[in-house]
């Protein structure tokens, strides 16, 4: 009986919850008349998916598609090496202080980014580096985010030290016990730090907003507010616009589905 | 000069290395962390608006404190928002682990179906939330009409703007948060119900005494960070109502943006963010402090 009752609020509230895709989706179909006539209407007469090809022409959206992809790869890349080194020495050595800078790492991800955020622009500025992409990049070559260099530290410490012991013996340096050992193994929490990654720099606003002044730069985030600015009575292409945004996420989400709840089990926040 | 204690040379010290290999990290910290702090410190003791500079003491943040309605007015959204958003959100979150934790047909179906809306970005969020809140024609205001409620001007009436974003706020709450919750719903053996049980506990005793004790630590890191969070909402209120209307909806993070990168009032900016540091640290305090009466931590005999 409390089974019944259980199953029926998860789908009363997943029908809640699919109520906004539904009614973006409804719009997205709608012709640009029909969408003038009765932009209220849940089921459109005549569904058509010309909105879609129209969105992307609309604004050079291959472009920031292109331009995003750079971003997120070059980021993802830079964030797994340098992530997975700081990892390292986090994870394997003992030195002097350095539980002092792993908790001061820690500390670092309950700081507010406005408290960085003017200086670091000024720094850009003084760079001449504003409305270039170097801004949206660098950080990523300097661990990748506290959160990545703690999912990842926590992952190499349930490798057994064993393993980097034996190719000691072997020879190996400290370096080669990284890429030939440690890397190796990490598949699954570089699998997830690379996920967070793609999907952080696929969904950024605040950054490109602030660095990208060209709009051939634009990432797509920023591309679908222009949209917004420039077509937003035609609301039928911004929601066709706004779905092609998301979809990337969502194919990604369905492809990758036990990384995502990998990645909790990994960092340990979940179990005691 | 490096004088080694042990006699090893300095490139065969473990400690050496471990430190090499934070480096990347311990470089970032001080460029893009660090530094910009202390700078962003010292930018608040002057007015700068990227031509001229000039020292002005305290003004700034007097200013502020005393002139600034603005100031007060985002600050005031920014706690109204904080204090349901959060509470809410972490309750939500893991009512649906609770739900999302039962043996019925379909969970993965109904896990998922929780947490896609928490994987739209940001901007695609803010304008599928916009179309909701439609007065004319949003799916929300047609459901109002349909039980013969009046329609309500969501974003528009200054009344019902921050309870908007709250509602907004509440569609991502299957997302990574009740995840973590649902691990560590499942992170509990099934014994200690059986001891609930067979003490006679029903299930909200059970709830009560076994898993919301052992979940407390969980519960507090979301709390926490949900506050922090809370704080830096801008994206939606930028596309959705740009600050307003009469800037119900200026949220702290908006303004400061506005400040720092329309107005090119960097002193000032970098003003409010300390403000906004100081307060955070403020909260997080209290609630460390508070979360000492109701945290438990496992190896705790009690």
């Amino acid at each position: 009986m409390k089974r019944f009752f259980v199953w029926l609020a998860l789908v009363g509230g997943a029908a809640l919850f699919s109520v906004p895709f539904v009614w973006t989706l409804a719009t997205a179909l709608k012709t640009g008349e029909e969408y003038a006539k009765d932009p209220g209407r849940f089921i459109p007469l005549h569904p058509t998916l010309e909105n879609f090809p129209k969105a992307w022409t609309a604004l050079p959206f291959a472009q920031f598609v292109l331009n995003t992809l750079f971003i997120t790869v070059v980021c993802t890349t830079a964030s797994v090496l340098s992530g997975t080194l700081v990892a390292y020495g986090f994870a394997r050595f003992r030195f002097r202080a350095r539980n002092f800078f792993f908790y001061t790492m820690l500390a670092t991800m309950m700081l507010p980014g406005q408290v960085t955020q003017i200086p670091v622009f000024l720094i850009w500025r003084n760079l001449h580096a504003i409305d270039t992409y170097y801004p949206l990049i660098v950080p990523a070559f300097f661990g990748g985010g506290a959160f990545n260099i703690f999912l990842l530290r926590q992952f190499f410490l349930s490798i057994p030290r064993e393993l980097d012991e034996a190719a000691m013996l072997d020879g190996a340096g400290y370096l080669r016990i990284w890429w030939r050992i440690l890397l190796p193994l990490s598949g699954p929490a570089i699998a997830t730090v690379a996920i967070f990654s793609f999907i952080g720099n696929w969904d950024a606003f605040e950054g490109p907003l602030i660095y990208l002044n060209s709009p051939e730069r634009y990432t797509v985030a920023v591309g679908l507010r222009m949209f917004q600015d420039s077509y937003g009575t035609n609301f039928e292409q911004v929601m066709a616009a706004s779905l092609i945004h998301i979809a990337p996420t969502i194919v990604l989400f369905f492809l990758a589905q036990r990384y995502f709840i990998k990645g909790i089990n990994l960092s340990g926040l979940g179990g005691r | 000069m490096v004088i080694s204690r042990k006699g090893k040379p300095l490139l065969a010290r473990e400690s050496f290395w471990g430190f090499l290999f934070i480096t990347p990290w311990l470089m970032g910290f001080v460029l893009f962390t660090l530094g910009p702090m202390l700078t962003s410190l010292w930018l608040s003791f002057h007015k700068y608006d990227l031509v001229t500079s000039q020292f002005v003491g305290v003004e700034n943040y007097r200013r502020l404190f005393v002139r600034d309605e603005l100031f007060w007015k985002a600050l005031h959204n920014t706690m109204t928002y904080a204090v349901f958003s959060v509470p809410l959100g972490i309750v939500g979150s893991l009512g649906l682990a609770l739900l999302l934790n039962q043996r019925v047909r379909g969970i993965p179906l109904f896990r998922t179906m929780y947490y896609l809306p928490s994987l739209v970005p940001a901007v695609a969020s803010a304008l599928i939330w916009q179309w909701v809140f439609n007065a004319d024609n949003g799916v929300l205001n047609q459901a109002l009409m349909f039980f013969g409620l009046p329609n309500i001007q969501w974003l528009q009436d200054q009344k019902y703007t921050m309870p908007a974003f709250i509602l907004m706020s509440l569609w991502g709450i299957g997302g990574q948060r009740m995840i973590i919750f649902l691990a560590g719903l499942q992170g509990i053996p099934e014994g200690y119900y059986e001891a609930a049980m067979l003490d006679g506990a029903g299930t909200w005793r059970q709830l009560r005494t076994v898993t919301l004790p052992l979940l407390s630590p969980v519960m507090f890191f979301n709390l926490v960070l949900g506050v922090i969070g809370s704080f830096q909402v801008f994206t939606s209120a930028y596309i959705m109502t740009g600050g307003g209307p009469n800037n119900a909806s200026l949220f702290y993070a908006l303004y400061l943006f506005r400040n720092a990168f329309e107005y090119f009032k960097m002193g000032k900016a970098s003003a409010l963010a300390w403000v906004l540091f100081a307060i955070l640290l403020v909260l997080t305090a209290i609630q460390f402090r508070w979360g000492r009466s109701w945290v438990h931590y496992e190896g705790d005999d009690r």
